[in-house]
């Protein structure tokens, strides 16, 4: 076997795929075989490293450089530079943002530094297309471990003793959802991976599946052993290609291995995976309604119980789990349950991985032991708030979840914690704003998602949330009256109580949230006609200071719509019947005339 | 493509990649390991650093050493080319000048396993601005 001494891991999950980072892998490898390098020198592609606000990302393995931003006419200077004559190429380090200084080594950077990574752990790390390389860091040895020296139930025992907790949202302990299955009665049982992931701006569970697809497929194995099933499926949206592909790939050489397939490592188990796609709807995250989408059915929610561990997919007993919940049962299955639960906070065990997003300088993946509190993932991992601005609320939960606030900071992350504070974890979505964002219009986003994606069976979910949408819309316009505030309360309440599923009764959060840490500035909108943050058009005026105007014209010109007038060299002004508030004399006027009131 | 039948079967397929990944692992914590940094400028390779290092990646693999082999740029030691720096975990690192196959084996067998320093050392007489 060539010997190599060098590797070069190129991320290859889907954001840095999107800023060519296919193209930037096939550059390296043909410069590396131009130079006949190619023996010594192997590039890998790897799933994502996390750092998705830098991407595409190169490490160079042995010496842990760690290049960000790299574009395909940068692979040249790396292989002449770094490979051949061993120097760095100092303008594609990491810049810490603080110091103005390069760090080559992804260890120093504060974004790696407060993580633990179990359920990413390959992920940038393997090729996710190599089944050996995911073998060679302890893969499929968990299954080995259950099926020849555990039996069903001593497995169940130890999911329950580690405190693992449902990664999907919900937080129900997987052990028990795993045991409540295998009493189940049935000739055949399934076993169901969740990956619908539907939170707007989330991504752990795709950049699992895409980094480390074989994680998951090993553990609805030892699911299936446990529960009794021989059947799996995976839910996946069709939005995820990249994911689906490596997963078939994934699936395909499971079996050529057979550690998928009948008689599974010399064993009597059988266990077979099967895809399925969704077609992205929100709801379909929903065990029930994800279930009847898998029979060709509308995707609806139905009632719980029976729950799917009793009557799920073809009313045979359905074990649904998320997949980063199955990402970390391998981990769990090898180093013991001890050894996992004494990992996070007291009620919530082990890590969970966040997709931070929004105003912040790190957007990226991240893996963090729960009990992180927010204000290290906000400042030290994610690097505090874009363009020094203030930090003012942090979303979590998705469009179930509610907003958190700077009193919220120092608020260790776990799932009791989240709940108390009027949040949720949700699947892990983390949605940083800053002073700039109106907490009404945010609100209202999040409902014109619930709207757009309810399925339409239950009233409170289908009228309802169209009626809270209404009532935001009309404050964002400045028609709101005090007592819309008081209807928005009320009418959360009854949705949130009589919905019939999940989302239905989620769905106001983002707006009793907003309300309650925010309602000065509802009630600004409603008083003062005032958005602070002059996010709501309808409040606001572009007016023209008279003393500033110097008579230019710049802006009259500009206007779209003709609605400045004035002479040359004389004062000019806008007539607000017409002005449509796209800003263009703003930016047009060089003389700070211009200001929005 | 074998199958894979048994937890030996899946050990096996381990190890025989365990070459290609400890790469990787161990650059993970290069701390606890034994690093060697070859010199690897013109003036090294032209004095042959680059079998030097080759000789390193394979020797120490084959006698069942832990340790991450990088290359590094001109220490300034021309003269003495090629150049190797050793450190041993917790050790200052020490620079080996002249290492041509015959002395890279002696420091493979008297140094990195058993602590005693070859001839050949090259005395440290300078300063590095501390970051």
């Amino acid at each position: 076997m060539a010997k190599y001494k060098m590797h070069l891991l190129v991320c290859g999950g889907t954001a840095c795929h999107a800023s060519e980072s296919e193209r930037l892998l096939d550059t390296l490898k043909t410069i590396i075989a131009d130079k006949g390098l190619d023996s010594e020198v192997q590039v890998i592609a790897t799933g994502c490293f996390g750092f998705c606000e830098k991407g595409p990302i190169v490490k160079v393995m042995p010496d842990n450089t760690f290049y960000t931003q790299v574009t395909p006419d940068d692979a040249r200077e790396i292989i002449e530079e770094h490979i051949i004559k061993g120097r760095k190429v100092n303008r594609l380090l990491y810049l810490n943002p603080e110091s103005k200084e390069h760090v080559s080594d992804s260890k120093h950077m504060g974004f790696y530094k407060k993580q633990l990574r179990i359920a990413l752990r390959n992920c940038g790390f393997i090729d996710p297309e190599n089944i050996d390389e995911y073998i060679s860091r302890d893969g499929y040895e968990a299954l080995a471990k259950c099926l020849t020296e555990m039996t069903p139930q001593q497995v169940i025992e130890l999911m329950k003793k580690s405190g693992l907790r449902g990664r999907g949202g919900g937080g129900f302990p997987t052990g028990l959802k795993w045991e409540i299955t295998s009493k189940s009665v049935s000739d055949i049982k399934y076993v169901v991976c969740n990956a619908d992931e539907g939170d707007p701006g989330a991504f752990m569970d795709r950049s699992i599946l895409e980094g480390d697809p074989h994680s998951v497929i090993e553990a609805m194995a030892i699911c299936g052993y446990c529960i009794g099933a021989s059947n799996g499926l995976v839910y996946i949206r069709a939005e995820y290609p990249l994911a689906i592909d490596r997963l078939k790939i994934a699936i395909k050489q499971a079996r050529e291995y057979g550690l998928l397939g009948n008689g599974i490592l010399g064993t009597g188990f059988n266990f077979d995976i099967e895809l399925r796609y969704g077609a992205g709807a929100f709801v379909c995250g929903e065990e029930t309604a994800l279930i009847h989408s898998m029979e060709g059915k509308r995707g609806e929610p139905t009632m719980k119980p029976p729950f799917p561990s009793v009557s799920g997919y073809f009313e045979k007993p359905t074990n649904v789990n998320n997949v980063e919940t199955f990402a970390n049962v391998p981990v769990i299955i090898n180093k013991g349950a001890e050894w996992y639960s004494a990992i996070g906070s007291e009620k919530s065990k082990g890590t969970k991985v966040f997709a931070l997003a929004g105003k912040i300088n790190n957007v990226g993946l991240i893996e963090v032991p729960m009990g992180t509190t927010l204000r290290e993932v906000i400042y030290e991992i994610g690097g505090g708030i874009r363009n020094g601005k203030k930090f003012k609320a942090v979303q979590t939960g998705g469009p179930s979840g509610g907003c958190l606030t700077e009193k919220h900071l120092d608020t260790p992350i776990d799932y009791d914690n989240l709940i108390a504070s009027g949040s949720m974890m949700g699947s892990g979505g983390m949605i940083v704003m800053d002073e700039d964002d109106c907490m009404v219009s945010v609100a209202k986003f999040y409902l014109e998602f619930t709207v757009e994606e309810s399925c339409g069976k239950c009233t409170p979910c289908r009228i309802g949330n169209k009626r809270l949408h209404e009532i935001l819309d009309k404050l964002t316009k400045g028609n709101g009256t005090m007592e819309d505030i008081d209807r928005l309360k009320n009418l959360s309440k009854v949705i949130k109580d009589t919905a019939l599923c999940g989302l239905g009764q989620t769905s106001p959060n983002p707006v009793l949230s907003t309300i309650d840490n925010f309602l000065d500035e509802y009630v600004e909108h409603v008083t003062e006609k005032k958005c602070r943050a002059g996010q709501c058009k309808a409040l606001m005026q572009y007016t023209i200071i008279p003393d500033n105007c110097v008579g230019c014209t710049a802006c009259a010109r500009n206007c779209p719509v003709n609605a400045i007038s004035g002479e040359r060299k004389g004062i000019h002004t806008i007539n607000q019947e017409v002005c449509i508030k796209c800003g263009a004399c703003l930016e047009k006027c060089k003389f700070n005339a211009v200001v929005i009131k | 493509m074998t199958q894979v039948k048994s937890l030996a079967d899946l050990r096996r397929i381990k190890e025989n990649l365990q070459g290609k990944m400890s790469l990787r692992e161990n650059s993970n914590n290069p701390e606890s390991l034994v690093q060697i940094r070859v010199a690897m400028a013109t003036c090294g390779i032209a004095s042959g650093a680059k079998q030097v290092m080759e000789f390193f990646i394979e020797e120490l693999d084959k006698r069942n050493i832990q340790a991450v082999v990088t290359q590094t740029g001109c220490m300034g030691y021309c003269f003495a080319e090629p150049t190797v720096e050793i450190t041993l975990p917790g050790q200052a690192p020490v620079v080996y000048g002249y290492v041509d196959i015959n002395k890279a084996d002696s420091i493979i067998e008297k140094y990195i396993k058993n602590g005693e320093l070859v001839d050949g050392i090259i005395p440290v007489n300078y300063e590095t601005i501390q970051k």
